[in-house]
């Protein structure tokens, strides 16, 4: 943190110069030089992303592709802000990332609705930290419900939904806050294949209608291959980018997408990439860290 | 999950309710056959024991004294004080330990050194301690209930899913925020369980705490029974003891339903 504190200043100089060229500029721009992350401490310690330089432009649909414990997770926890990097310079639209915002929304694989709070409470949770009153933020959050289709479930608790629909209501939760970012990781693992098509179909829907910048975490090449502008593949340990692939499939996209001859050669491309790292199994790293470190500090 | 289990015998509800006062009535029975036929078996004799039939007549006798309600309003009273003050003190206390590993390591040690210190074990002291026998009484009761409110109050924050933090977090949660709309709903299903044993312990403390009274309290009228050899009214007010601490904590585990109600969903989805 204390290592880019001398540069922020400098950015955010270089901010506000462009917003007030152009107001309307697109936000959601994410810039990274030179980024270090580590993990774990003592001599457990060691470098889950190394010194990789990457920038996402407004709006875009990027797709973080490795296997298991490559630390694409570590990275989108560092994009959340979880994860204070060690090194280089981490800036959503030129300002330092320094901790979660409401700002760059987070979905994880398994989903975090409040068991205590109903659907509509769940949704409109991030509304109630902004001061609303709770008529209005339950009229926007039953909006955003019909957004993803589920506004008839407003009154029931979390548990009483599928898996898909937990999620449907996780990606209106974090939506409701208009982030610039929107940072996924894995969010459909867990989800039967009919169910995890249904959702990236309605993901894309969604994502057509509200154009913010979009991090994808996978694991899955056809997942990314048919959800992503651009691939950025990762390997394991210490986590770099391999390959910086543009996926140039006219959109809307429709499941037939996947069985062209364009798709599987990608595909193909893709499975050699990542083939060569086989037969090493890593721990699964979350966006919060190591497993054990359970206390977040506040 | 646990409901999974017991639901093997689907026995009915009227079943469920006929077998658990059957148990009671085996209970009574037992009891019976061996206080007449005054069974000794060298290790345990009931030849002492007083009947149910002699303890039966003894509430009708107390029933009758006028002596029933000072004696329940005076136990209920510090039982009560006793208990609030309990909740209060374990919950923040809960709260605070369970966030700040600070707090933990500043206020656990003599936390955990008092802890096994028994009721009676406080006698000499609290008289020493608080002006007036009453408020020795209270704090009797009190040290009876902080524990298990405490420490299960402190074991549901810790269990709080960190998912569940860092995602208020990113939903711009401040830590006050964090706290009053995570951290206390999440660890509140715990915190009853606390609040439930705790108005237990409470009551288990009670004829501790009135051993000082000097007239009045269920505690009081059990301890007098003995030292007078009345042993019928042992047996009466042991029974008092005992259905006022079931009452009190199954009411305690009502409250808390009400207020946790999509606890009692999850795992059966």
């Amino acid at each position: 943190m204390t290592i880019y504190q001398n540069n922020s200043a400098d950015y955010q100089h270089h901010s506000s110069d462009k917003s007030n060229r152009n107001p309307a500029i697109a936000l959601g721009e994410i810039n990274a030089q030179q980024l270090s992350i580590r993990l774990g401490t003592g001599v457990s310690e060691f470098e889950a992303v190394q010194a990789v330089d990457f920038n996402i432009q407004p709006g875009e649909f990027v797709c973080l592709l490795g296997p298991s414990g490559c630390g694409k997770s570590t990275l989108l926890g560092a994009l959340a802000g979880h994860i204070i990097p060690a090194n280089g310079v981490l800036e959503v639209d030129g300002q330092t990332i320094n901790g979660p915002s409401p700002e760059r929304g987070m979905v994880f694989q398994h989903h975090t609705l409040f068991p205590w709070l109903n659907v509509v409470d769940n949704v409109a949770f991030g509304l109630k930290m902004r001061g609303v009153n709770k008529a209005e933020r339950h009229a926007q959050a039953l909006e955003m419900l019909q957004q993803v289709g589920l506004h008839d479930v407003a009154n029931r608790w979390p548990s009483q939904l599928s898996g898909g629909m937990q999620q449907r209501v996780e990606i209106a939760r974090v939506l409701i806050n208009k982030p610039r970012l929107l940072l996924m990781d894995e969010p459909f693992g867990a989800l039967d294949a009919q169910t995890r098509l249904k959702m990236q179909q309605l993901l894309l829907d969604i994502w057509g209608r509200i154009r913010t910048t979009l991090v994808f975490v996978t694991h899955d090449i056809d997942e990314a291959l048919f959800l992503a502008d651009r691939i950025l593949v990762m390997s394991p340990r210490p986590g770099r980018f391999i390959e910086n692939l543009p996926v140039n499939f006219a959109r809307p996209r429709t499941t037939e997408l996947v069985t062209t001859p364009e798709f599987m050669q990608l595909k193909r491309h893709c499975l050699d990439l990542l083939s060569h790292e086989e037969g090493r199994q890593l721990p699964r790293l979350s966006p919060l860290g190591l497993p054990p470190q359970t206390r977040i500090a506040v | 999950m646990a409901s999974f289990k017991k639901t093997n015998a689907s026995p009915t509800r009227i079943t469920t309710a006929g077998m658990q006062l059957g148990s009671v009535a085996a209970c009574v029975l037992v009891w019976h056959f061996a206080s007449t036929l005054r069974i000794d078996l060298g290790i345990i004799t009931f030849s002492n024991v007083p009947t149910p039939q002699a303890v039966v007549s003894a509430i009708w006798q107390l029933l009758q004294s006028n002596a029933l309600l000072p004696h329940l309003g005076s136990s209920l009273a510090r039982v009560f004080s006793g208990y609030v003050m309990a909740a209060i003190v374990g919950v923040t206390l809960g709260l605070v330990i369970g966030r700040s590993r600070k707090a933990e390591n500043w206020l656990m040690p003599p936390l955990e050194l008092l802890r096994p210190i028994p009721a009676v074990a406080w006698i000499p002291l609290a008289i020493l301690m608080f002006p007036s026998s009453e408020a020795s009484m209270i704090f009797i009761t009190f040290t009876g209930a902080l524990f298990p409110i405490l420490l299960n109050t402190i074991h549901g924050v810790e269990a709080v899913d960190p998912r569940l933090i860092a995602s208020s977090r990113s939903l711009g949660a401040s830590p006050r925020a964090i706290l009053r709309e995570v951290v206390l709903p999440g660890a509140l299903p715990s915190i009853f369980t606390g609040l439930s044993i705790g108005m237990g312990t409470s009551w288990f403390c009670l004829v501790t705490a009135e051993m000082i009274s000097g007239q009045w309290g269920i505690g009081y009228y059990t301890w007098s029974s003995y030292v007078i050899q009345n042993y019928a009214d042992i047996v009466v007010g042991m029974l008092l003891i005992g259905l006022l601490g079931m009452g009190s904590s199954w009411l305690i585990k009502r409250i808390g339903d009400w207020l946790t109600p999509w606890y009692r969903l999850q795992g059966k989805s």
